[in-house]
């Protein structure tokens, strides 16, 4: 898929219209992630009950890509257990930095269109710091950075 | 909004274009089926044909190592590097090729001042002022200095166009500031600092000036001379030369008496385990085998400029900046970041609704080459309150028409986003 088509599914939606935007007023969990490269900041809240995350929130002042992955991470995670998230954040991981021949899970459902961002490699880090954050805050890590031994790309 | 794109072509600013352009085979790279504009040259420029050669003809029947040997291969490596440190002295108007020492490039050059003359006569207490316009290349060495020694580090502030704040340099001058160290253009905004008045008056109160002349030796007619300055330090990589390679001119009264940088072969001239004797300027400070291809492409690069005349690539840039500024200006939601009255060839702009990473990913597939993000200039975005801009910077080789893309593309992008 091409750049511009990649920006057509994500921007013209999310990134006018994030989902889950905002702050939560009893979280259990908050990580926030940086990425000092590009000034790309959210901040992320979960209201975790049961082993589920029941509520969660993100805001920050980020580019588009990571906008967009920020919420449709959120959408996607909303209600699903802590373990089910982990284990998604692996694979969104993998398809934007993993081996390319494996091929990419079907559980990652929508969150598919981000596979385009493979072939711009100045913004996988994009894509990636929500997720990135969103590990850090179910394992309470209250920051994260996308450089030096934090870089979940490498 | 295609609006621009049958604008007549207008380039006739004493350059021949497309002659010039011919000297640039990687011009013709076609991106994403777009032929290449290549906007990015304050962060590198392009090499001619011409210099190419020349460090493929060094390779093919030069390359040797300098100052060694007494074979004939030896002796013309040595006299090819030489002769370009005698390229530089005159493109600068230097006084003498010993004020000529190559290094790796601005930020080593940086480093070797600080170093060398920092380090020996600089004492805990003793102030070191900067402006807020530098490159991290100009704060860093100057903190790591500090950490080290104990010197303070000031900072000059700019005014909201993104000059420097002249009233403010003078007061925060005290019987303590005991170096300066300045850029002469900055990259991220453009603005061409005041440097000669800066010099004069630093120099009323005996402090010694390096300025980083990183963004205006390739783009200007540079006279250490008349500037005056202490120090002056360039990259060969943004001028048309290779990268690895820089300069940095010092006054003989200053490089005489500092410490060499590096210790090894070359800058000594006796060595036995109890004395070493260093090796008089410039190659006390030229410790092993330097950079040899690229200092040879260096003084092909300056030939190259010379030949063309740095007062029409100047004029040519001039043009370019006042057209793509008059363009920006008509676009809504388009702000211009740095609006200083003088300012060179680099326009740092932010869309509203739009991250600057996403406007160069996006540039990028209309081939369009720009550089997004802080320019190495933190500083600056934080005084915007931004955490990055896009850039746009010109040279020799760029066209009229090639600003229409660009513009184009940002209507395109505005578009894209509903912006
Ligand atoms: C003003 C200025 N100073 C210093 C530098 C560092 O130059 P280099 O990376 O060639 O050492 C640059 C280049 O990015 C620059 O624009």
């Amino acid at each position: 898929m091409g750049t511009a088509n990649l920006y057509q599914e994500v921007i013209l939606d999310h990134n006018k219209k994030p989902r889950n935007w905002g702050k939560l007023s009893n979280p259990t969990h908050q990580a926030e992630g940086f990425n000092p490269l590009c000034g790309d900041r959210i901040n992320l809240m979960l209201e975790v009950s049961h082993e589920s995350i029941v509520d969660i929130a993100v805001e920050g002042d980020s580019c588009a890509i990571c906008k967009a992955s920020a919420s449709m991470m959120s959408a996607t995670v909303k209600g699903k257990t802590v373990g089910l998230a982990e284990c998604l954040v692996a694979e969104f991981r993998e398809m934007v930095v993993g081996d390319k021949k494996k091929g990419v899970s079907n559980k990652l459902g929508r969150l598919k269109v981000f596979q385009g961002i493979r072939e711009l490699p100045s913004r996988v880090k994009c894509a990636v710091l929500p997720w990135h954050t969103l590990f850090a805050a179910v394992n309470s890590q209250n920051n994260v950075t996308t450089e030096g031994s934090d870089d979940p790309t490498s | 909004m295609n609006k621009l794109a049958h604008r007549k072509e207008v380039d006739k600013e004493g350059l021949n274009l497309g002659e010039i352009r011919k000297d640039f085979p990687i011009l013709e790279t076609v991106v994403k089926g777009n032929p290449l504009v290549y906007l990015d040259n304050a962060a590198s420029s392009q090499m001619p044909i011409q210099v190419i050669n020349r460090i493929s003809d060094y390779h093919l029947s030069e390359h040797s190592n300098i100052h060694r040997a007494v074979h004939y291969l030896s002796e013309k490596a040595t006299a090819e590097y030489e002769n370009s440190r005698e390229i530089v002295k005159n493109f600068l108007n230097i006084e003498s090729s010993k004020e000529v020492i190559f290094t790796r490039g601005t930020t080593n050059g940086i480093n070797l001042v600080c170093q060398s003359y920092g380090s020996k006569f600089l004492k805990e207490g003793d102030e070191i002022l900067i402006s807020y316009l530098e490159h991290h290349a100009n704060i860093v060495p100057w903190q790591l200095l500090s950490e080290k020694i104990g010197t303070k580090l000031k900072v000059i502030p700019m005014t909201d166009d993104g000059d420097i704040d002249f009233e403010a340099f003078k007061k925060l001058i005290t019987k303590n500031t005991k170096f300066l160290s300045l850029t002469h253009i900055s990259n991220a905004l453009g603005t061409v600092l005041p440097i000669k008045e800066m010099v004069e008056y630093a120099h009323e109160y005996d402090i010694p000036v390096l300025v980083d002349g990183a963004q205006s030796v390739p783009h200007a007619e540079v006279d250490v001379r008349d500037i005056d300055c202490d120090f002056y330090v360039f990259s060969g990589h943004k001028m048309c030369g290779p990268s690895g390679i820089g300069v940095l001119y010092g006054k003989s009264k200053f490089l005489e008496k500092m410490d060499p940088y590096e210790g090894g072969g070359d800058m000594i001239l006796s060595v036995s385990f109890e004395k070493t004797v260093y090796n008089k300027v410039p190659y006390k400070f030229e410790a092993g085998t330097p950079p040899i291809a690229q200092a040879i492409g260096l003084g092909s690069a300056v030939e190259y400029l010379q030949e063309i005349g740095m007062d029409k690539i100047n004029q040519h840039e001039k043009n370019l900046l006042r057209y793509a500024t008059d363009e920006l200006n008509k676009i809504p939601g388009v702000r211009i970041i740095g609006t200083a009255e003088n300012k060179a060839g680099v326009i740092s702009f932010v869309i509203d609704g739009v991250h600057p990473h996403d406007i160069g990913t996006l540039l990028n597939d209309d081939g369009i080459a720009i550089r997004t993000g802080h320019h190495c200039a933190q500083p600056i975005m934080d005084k915007y309150k931004i955490p990055a801009t896009a850039r746009a910077s010109f040279y020799l080789y760029n066209t009229m028409s090639e600003i229409d893309k660009l513009i184009n593309g940002i209507y395109s992008i505005k578009k894209l986003f509903g912006a």
